[in-house]
């Protein structure tokens, strides 16, 4: 395990974040890109706004993915728990009469990120490869939970009667979904500035020392576990944020915020766009949901089939994805 | 009393199928430190190569059930020269992306041309129906596959206790490096065992069709259980798995007959609090 480690310290796509380079103007204009995009998108195709909602939903589910998995090296395959508690949290306030937006999406973060430093040392605790098994399994116990407590979460059928109040007493969440998706995207930039502050910052870094060489870290006098115990919380809080807007912007949450497959399709597209940066999160999920409605409109299978043939490529491909060639291509300008 | 022995029978057996698909995982994940998600896909390809060899081509079921294993493990083979081998030593993460992209793939495929529906068999009048045992109505297909796995334990614990083959994959496992330097040919037993895992699973997944279900969900919704037999069991040896996949196939049979609304719960947590206790297995000493 230390062999791979080393290599992904050491080698060439070794991540770099904006926040430690120093800034230049091209680069303060490519980092605005997306955003622009995403606005412009607002106005450039209005009947598309619930899928844009639903790439800024999924942009942030990769995001906080990228915390854990990319910066802090830990690799999890129930990320989907967190983003599902989130989904139920925020639906249940709606549903019990407590439509407020706001305080809906701040209470599925926390409640997400209490669950997470609650699970956090039960995952690190027990190694790698069956800490991977332990987010699998907790997923998993989350999942069936929900199913089974159908009086609660309305099981299978889904949570029914979720009614969110207009945003800030003003803006109603209209049909077009245009409420919805500048909302989402709202959100999502306020957590993506946040979480390049964090990633910068002394805390940031350590996780990347502790990601490239977790011993030697320790031997540096990083607080290993306790570092990777608040990641883990910070991520999970960021999910369960992620889960929360989609319970009220589709204003309906089903077992599928809890799936399997929802933890397999965030690190795909983690790993489609760039693991260990932010950039790649945000390029990822805008690639994978567009793919997603382009081909399970011709059949599911099609979907399945390529989403495969995706991920085997993927991984023997190494990493880097969307965000890896970029680079490569600014660096042949260059 | 007699329903209750039936019932234990009905998991017993199915423990037992459970071991069968899984212990070829035992060794790519528990011996090679390989996450491989993708292993009961082996058992989805066993499964329906038995069912259209059976249905649509009217072979008998026991060399339909042979020819459904033997495809597993030409599959196995022809995946691990091709691509498993590259990812040996890539980290967890890139491993569990290609397991899973290979799940996909292959239940998209099975999808397109079988459909999304469960496959049904129909057994020979010699297994089907009941043998009165004691006063008990015991399932003939349930002793059948009883005797059948039994049979496959014993060989694979004599196998690798006794043959030279063993002797040397024991050897590549325990340290690869050395058995490297005194000249065995490490990736060829690797291939070897990979290709036999694979094709045990494809029997597994052809007896099972039966007692375990067969649809393109299949290597997804069993891919805990396979987790599960191999994590509690510890690599090692082959009764630990084994003994591991019996508890776990009672445990999860009268579960779901007794207590029904608690459904597999129990096994999610029971899965995470023995990786906890004893993240090595359930036999082996914590080093």
């Amino acid at each position: 395990m230390r062999a791979s480690d080393r290599r992904r310290a050491e080698g060439p796509e070794a991540p770099s974040t904006g926040g430690v380079n120093r800034p230049r103007p091209t680069r303060q204009l490519l980092e605005a890109l997306p955003w622009l995009a995403a606005v412009g998108a607002y106005f450039a195709f209005p009947e598309y706004l619930p899928l844009l909602s639903g790439i800024a939903i999924a942009a942030l589910f990769a995001l906080s993915l990228d915390l854990i998995v990319g910066y802090a090296g830990v690799v999890t395959l129930g990320h989907a728990a967190f983003f599902g508690l989130g989904a139920y949290t925020a639906g249940l306030l709606a549903q019990q009469g407590w439509g407020e937006p706001i305080s809906g999406l701040l209470a599925a973060g926390a409640a997400a990120a209490l669950l997470g430093l609650l699970t956090a040392p039960l995952v690190l605790r027990a190694g790698e490869l069956a800490g991977l098994m332990v987010t699998l399994g907790l997923s998993l116990m989350l999942y069936e939970a929900a199913n089974k407590a159908a009086f609660v979460t309305g099981g299978a059928d889904g949570l029914q009667g979720v009614e969110v109040w207009p945003l800030l007493g003003a803006f109603r969440f209209d049909l077009f979904g245009r409420t919805a998706y500048l909302y989402s995207l709202a959100v999502l930039f306020l957590l993506f500035v946040l979480a390049r502050l964090l990633v910068a910052s002394p805390f940031g870094l350590s996780l990347r020392g502790i990601r490239g060489n977790a011993r030697r870290a320790a031997a540096l006098g990083v607080p290993v576990k306790a570092r990777l115990s608040a990641a883990y919380a910070i991520a999970a809080g960021y999910a369960g944020i992620a889960g929360a807007l989609l319970a009220q912007t589709t204003q309906f949450v089903s077992l599928d915020a809890l799936s399997f497959q929802r933890s397999a399709e965030g690190l795909l597209m983690l790993v489609l766009g760039g693991l260990g940066s932010l950039h790649g999160a945000l390029l990822g999920a805008a690639a994978f949901t567009v793919a997603h409605h382009a081909l399970s409109e011709a059949s599911p299978q099609f979907w399945q089939f390529w989403l495969g043939i995706a991920l085997v490529a993927l991984a023997l491909a190494g990493r880097g994805g969307i965000m890896g060639l970029l680079r490569r291509l600014g660096r042949g300008r260059g | 009393m007699s329903a209750f022995l039936s019932v234990l029978l009905d998991g017993v057996a199915s423990g037992m199928l459970l071991f069968v698909l899984a212990v070829g995982l035992s060794v790519t994940l528990g011996l090679m430190n390989v996450v491989n998600l993708a292993h009961g896909a082996f058992g989805m390809v066993g499964g329906y190569v038995c069912v259209v060899l059976l249905n649509q081509a009217g072979i008998p079921f026991l060399p339909a059930v042979a020819a459904a294993a033997l495809a597993a493990a030409a599959l196995g083979w022809v995946l691990e020269r091709t691509l498993y081998v590259r990812i040996y030593r890539s980290d967890h993460l890139e491993q569990v992306l290609f397991s899973i992209g290979l799940v996909f793939v292959l239940g998209a495929v099975v999808d397109w041309f079988m459909g999304a529906r469960q496959q049904l068999i129909q057994l020979p009048g010699w297994l089907s129906g009941r043998v009165e045992f004691a006063g008990v109505g015991l399932g003939r297909y349930r002793i059948f596959l009883i005797l059948l796995c039994g049979a496959v334990v014993a060989a694979l614990h004599f196998g690798l206790v006794r043959t030279r083959f063993g002797a040397r994959l024991r050897a590549a496992v325990d340290d690869g490096v050395v058995a490297r330097g005194m000249g065995l040919p490490v990736p060829r037993i690797f291939t070897l065992t990979f290709t036999l895992g694979s094709g045990l699973a494809g029997l597994g997944g052809a007896l099972g069709v039966e007692v375990l279900g067969l649809d393109p969900t299949f290597p997804l919704k069993y891919m805990v259980y396979f987790l599960i037999v191999v994590a509690v069991g510890g690599t090692n040896t082959v009764i630990g798995p084994f003994l591991a996949a019996l508890l776990l196939g009672v445990v999860d049979v009268l579960g779901k007959y007794y207590v029904p609304e608690v459904g597999a719960f129990v096994i999610y947590t029971a899965m995470v609090v023995l990786l906890l206790l004893r993240p090595q297995g359930l036999l082996r000493k914590a080093a």
